[in-house]
Protein backbone atom coordinates (compact mmCIF):
# COMPACT_ATOMS: atom_id res chain seq x y z
CA UNK A 1 0.00 0.00 0.00
CA UNK A 2 1.40 3.50 -0.88
CA UNK A 3 2.04 5.34 1.92
CA UNK A 4 0.09 8.50 3.19
CA UNK A 5 1.99 11.85 2.33
CA UNK A 6 1.56 15.25 3.62
CA UNK A 7 2.43 18.39 2.76
CA UNK A 8 3.25 21.74 4.64
CA UNK A 9 3.93 25.13 3.83
CA UNK A 10 5.60 26.55 6.91
CA UNK A 11 5.53 30.33 6.89
CA UNK A 12 6.33 31.69 10.35
CA UNK A 13 9.95 32.13 11.96
CA UNK A 14 8.38 32.79 15.71
CA UNK A 15 8.70 30.14 18.65
CA UNK A 16 4.98 29.26 18.82
CA UNK A 17 4.53 29.18 14.98
CA UNK A 18 7.92 26.97 14.31
CA UNK A 19 6.22 23.94 16.78
CA UNK A 20 3.35 23.15 14.43
CA UNK A 21 5.12 22.40 11.24
CA UNK A 22 7.91 20.44 13.31
CA UNK A 23 5.51 18.45 15.71
CA UNK A 24 2.91 17.55 12.55
CA UNK A 25 6.10 16.68 10.54
CA UNK A 26 8.00 14.08 13.21
CA UNK A 27 4.54 12.75 14.16
CA UNK A 28 3.19 11.94 10.86
CA UNK A 29 6.77 10.55 9.61
CA UNK A 30 6.18 8.17 12.61
CA UNK A 31 2.75 7.41 11.72
CA UNK A 32 4.30 6.12 8.61
CA UNK A 33 3.55 9.57 6.27
CA UNK A 34 5.77 10.80 3.51
CA UNK A 35 6.18 14.20 4.33
CA UNK A 36 7.17 17.35 3.22
CA UNK A 37 7.73 20.49 4.43
CA UNK A 38 8.42 23.99 2.14
CA UNK A 39 9.26 26.64 4.02
CA UNK A 40 9.71 30.13 2.65
CA UNK A 41 9.87 33.41 4.21
CA UNK A 42 10.44 33.45 7.52
CA UNK A 43 9.61 29.57 7.99
CA UNK A 44 13.24 29.49 6.29
CA UNK A 45 14.26 30.28 10.20
CA UNK A 46 13.34 26.37 10.39
CA UNK A 47 16.12 25.66 8.56
CA UNK A 48 19.22 27.89 9.48
CA UNK A 49 21.91 26.07 11.26
CA UNK A 50 21.16 27.88 14.30
CA UNK A 51 18.05 27.73 15.87
CA UNK A 52 18.73 29.96 18.74
CA UNK A 53 17.62 32.91 16.88
CA UNK A 54 13.93 31.76 16.93
CA UNK A 55 12.26 33.77 19.70
CA UNK A 56 8.39 34.76 20.70
CA UNK A 57 7.44 38.51 21.45
CA UNK A 58 4.09 39.30 24.13
CA UNK A 59 3.44 42.55 21.04
CA UNK A 60 0.76 42.43 19.14
CA UNK A 61 -0.40 38.41 21.06
CA UNK A 62 -2.93 39.95 23.67
CA UNK A 63 -3.65 35.96 24.55
CA UNK A 64 -0.62 35.03 25.20
CA UNK A 65 -0.71 34.56 29.09
CA UNK A 66 1.19 36.67 31.66
CA UNK A 67 2.52 35.73 34.81
CA UNK A 68 1.52 39.32 35.40
CA UNK A 69 -0.65 41.86 33.54
CA UNK A 70 1.71 44.04 31.47
CA UNK A 71 0.95 46.88 29.69
CA UNK A 72 1.78 47.05 26.10
CA UNK A 73 3.92 50.05 25.92
CA UNK A 74 5.84 48.24 28.83
CA UNK A 75 6.15 44.74 26.86
CA UNK A 76 7.77 46.92 23.89
CA UNK A 77 10.78 47.65 26.64
CA UNK A 78 14.12 46.41 25.05
CA UNK A 79 14.66 43.02 26.35
CA UNK A 80 10.89 41.92 26.94
CA UNK A 81 11.50 39.60 24.09
CA UNK A 82 14.70 38.20 25.05
CA UNK A 83 12.74 37.27 28.33
CA UNK A 84 9.66 36.32 27.04
CA UNK A 85 11.63 33.98 25.02
CA UNK A 86 13.17 32.91 27.80
CA UNK A 87 10.47 32.08 30.18
CA UNK A 88 8.67 30.20 27.50
CA UNK A 89 11.54 27.99 26.87
CA UNK A 90 11.95 27.21 30.02
CA UNK A 91 8.37 26.14 30.51
CA UNK A 92 8.58 23.88 27.46
CA UNK A 93 11.59 22.25 29.44
CA UNK A 94 9.70 22.03 32.60
CA UNK A 95 6.70 20.37 30.68
CA UNK A 96 8.14 18.14 29.14
CA UNK A 97 8.52 20.00 25.35
CA UNK A 98 10.55 18.66 23.17
CA UNK A 99 13.14 21.52 21.77
CA UNK A 100 12.93 22.79 18.39
CA UNK A 101 16.28 21.01 17.70
CA UNK A 102 15.63 17.78 18.44
CA UNK A 103 12.02 17.83 17.01
CA UNK A 104 13.66 18.91 13.88
CA UNK A 105 16.77 16.01 13.95
CA UNK A 106 13.75 13.77 14.88
CA UNK A 107 12.31 14.71 11.35
CA UNK A 108 15.55 14.66 9.59
CA UNK A 109 16.32 11.24 10.75
CA UNK A 110 12.42 10.32 9.89
CA UNK A 111 13.25 11.35 6.51
CA UNK A 112 11.06 14.10 6.23
CA UNK A 113 11.75 16.24 3.18
CA UNK A 114 12.61 19.73 3.75
CA UNK A 115 12.26 22.40 0.90
CA UNK A 116 13.82 25.88 0.89
CA UNK A 117 12.08 28.21 -0.91
CA UNK A 118 14.58 29.69 -3.49
CA UNK A 119 12.69 32.72 -4.30
CA UNK A 120 12.87 33.59 -0.40
CA UNK A 121 16.38 32.75 0.23
CA UNK A 122 17.26 34.68 -2.64
CA UNK A 123 14.96 37.67 -1.40
CA UNK A 124 16.96 37.49 2.12
CA UNK A 125 20.18 37.05 0.82
CA UNK A 126 20.28 33.94 2.22
CA UNK A 127 23.48 31.75 1.67
CA UNK A 128 23.50 27.89 0.90
CA UNK A 129 25.45 27.75 4.24
CA UNK A 130 23.03 29.21 6.62
CA UNK A 131 21.14 25.64 6.50
CA UNK A 132 21.44 22.65 7.43
CA UNK A 133 22.54 19.78 5.17
CA UNK A 134 20.14 17.84 3.51
CA UNK A 135 17.46 19.94 2.42
CA UNK A 136 16.82 21.03 -1.15
CA UNK A 137 15.88 24.27 -2.58
CA UNK A 138 13.03 24.53 -5.07
CA UNK A 139 9.92 26.62 -5.89
CA UNK A 140 6.09 26.67 -5.88
CA UNK A 141 5.93 23.80 -8.66
CA UNK A 142 8.29 21.72 -6.47
CA UNK A 143 5.99 21.63 -3.90
CA UNK A 144 2.75 21.80 -5.93
CA UNK A 145 4.37 18.66 -7.63
CA UNK A 146 4.19 16.72 -3.87
CA UNK A 147 1.05 18.74 -2.59
CA UNK A 148 -0.88 17.62 -5.45
CA UNK A 149 -1.09 14.07 -4.49
CA UNK A 150 -0.78 14.45 -1.07
CA UNK A 151 -3.80 13.66 1.67
CA UNK A 152 -3.12 16.41 3.69
CA UNK A 153 -2.08 19.91 2.61
CA UNK A 154 -1.57 22.93 5.23
CA UNK A 155 -0.78 26.62 5.15
CA UNK A 156 1.08 27.33 8.38
CA UNK B 1 1.07 -9.21 30.74
CA UNK B 2 4.51 -10.16 29.68
CA UNK B 3 6.38 -7.77 27.12
CA UNK B 4 9.34 -7.84 25.51
CA UNK B 5 10.81 -4.14 25.37
CA UNK B 6 9.49 -1.12 27.87
CA UNK B 7 9.42 2.34 27.40
CA UNK B 8 9.54 4.51 29.80
CA UNK B 9 8.16 7.70 28.11
CA UNK B 10 6.76 10.02 31.70
CA UNK B 11 7.63 13.14 31.68
CA UNK B 12 7.53 13.85 28.04
CA UNK B 13 4.78 15.96 26.03
CA UNK B 14 3.20 15.24 22.64
CA UNK B 15 4.40 14.33 20.23
CA UNK B 16 7.55 12.29 21.81
CA UNK B 17 5.88 9.70 23.38
CA UNK B 18 4.33 8.59 20.10
CA UNK B 19 7.81 9.29 18.59
CA UNK B 20 9.96 7.20 20.99
CA UNK B 21 7.08 4.25 20.54
CA UNK B 22 7.25 4.48 16.78
CA UNK B 23 11.43 3.72 17.57
CA UNK B 24 10.99 1.37 20.20
CA UNK B 25 8.66 -1.08 17.95
CA UNK B 26 11.26 -0.71 15.26
CA UNK B 27 13.50 -3.07 17.48
CA UNK B 28 10.78 -5.56 17.97
CA UNK B 29 9.69 -8.14 15.64
CA UNK B 30 6.56 -8.68 14.39
CA UNK B 31 3.97 -10.54 17.38
CA UNK B 32 6.49 -8.96 19.78
CA UNK B 33 4.41 -6.65 22.74
CA UNK B 34 5.78 -2.93 23.75
CA UNK B 35 5.40 -1.77 27.11
CA UNK B 36 4.84 1.74 26.92
CA UNK B 37 4.67 4.05 30.27
CA UNK B 38 3.38 8.03 29.99
CA UNK B 39 2.35 10.77 32.04
CA UNK B 40 0.88 12.87 29.04
CA UNK B 41 -2.36 12.52 28.99
CA UNK B 42 -3.28 13.11 25.76
CA UNK B 43 -1.50 9.79 25.08
CA UNK B 44 -4.48 8.33 26.04
CA UNK B 45 -6.65 9.39 22.59
CA UNK B 46 -2.57 9.51 20.41
CA UNK B 47 -2.01 6.05 21.27
CA UNK B 48 -5.67 4.71 19.96
CA UNK B 49 -4.94 7.17 16.70
CA UNK B 50 -1.45 5.39 16.21
CA UNK B 51 -2.71 1.87 16.70
CA UNK B 52 -5.34 2.60 14.22
CA UNK B 53 -2.82 4.53 11.47
CA UNK B 54 0.00 2.12 12.01
CA UNK B 55 -1.54 -1.63 12.12
CA UNK B 56 0.39 -2.23 15.50
CA UNK B 57 -2.71 -3.48 17.59
CA UNK B 58 -3.60 -1.65 21.26
CA UNK B 59 -3.66 -4.40 23.50
CA UNK B 60 -4.30 -2.50 26.51
CA UNK B 61 -4.70 0.97 27.65
CA UNK B 62 -4.87 1.16 31.43
CA UNK B 63 -4.34 4.14 34.10
CA UNK B 64 -1.69 3.31 36.87
CA UNK B 65 -0.50 5.39 39.69
CA UNK B 66 -1.27 8.47 38.00
CA UNK B 67 0.78 7.39 34.73
CA UNK B 68 -0.44 5.77 31.55
CA UNK B 69 0.10 2.37 30.71
CA UNK B 70 0.14 0.84 26.79
CA UNK B 71 0.68 -2.41 25.47
CA UNK B 72 1.14 -2.48 22.07
CA UNK B 73 1.73 -5.47 19.85
CA UNK B 74 3.90 -4.79 16.45
CA UNK B 75 2.42 -5.58 13.14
Amino acid sequence: MEPKKMALIATKGTLDWAYPPLILASTAAALGFEVQVFCTFYGLSLLRKDLSGIKISPLANPAMPMPVPMPVLVQALPGMEAMATMMMKNKMKAKGVASLEELRSLCLEAEVKFIACQMTVDLFDFAPSDFIDGIEFGGATTFLDFAGSADIQLYI
Amino acid sequence: MNFDKDLDARGLNCPLPIIKTKKALNDLTTGQVLRVTSTDSGSIKDMEAFAKQTGNELLSSAQEGGAYVFMLKKK
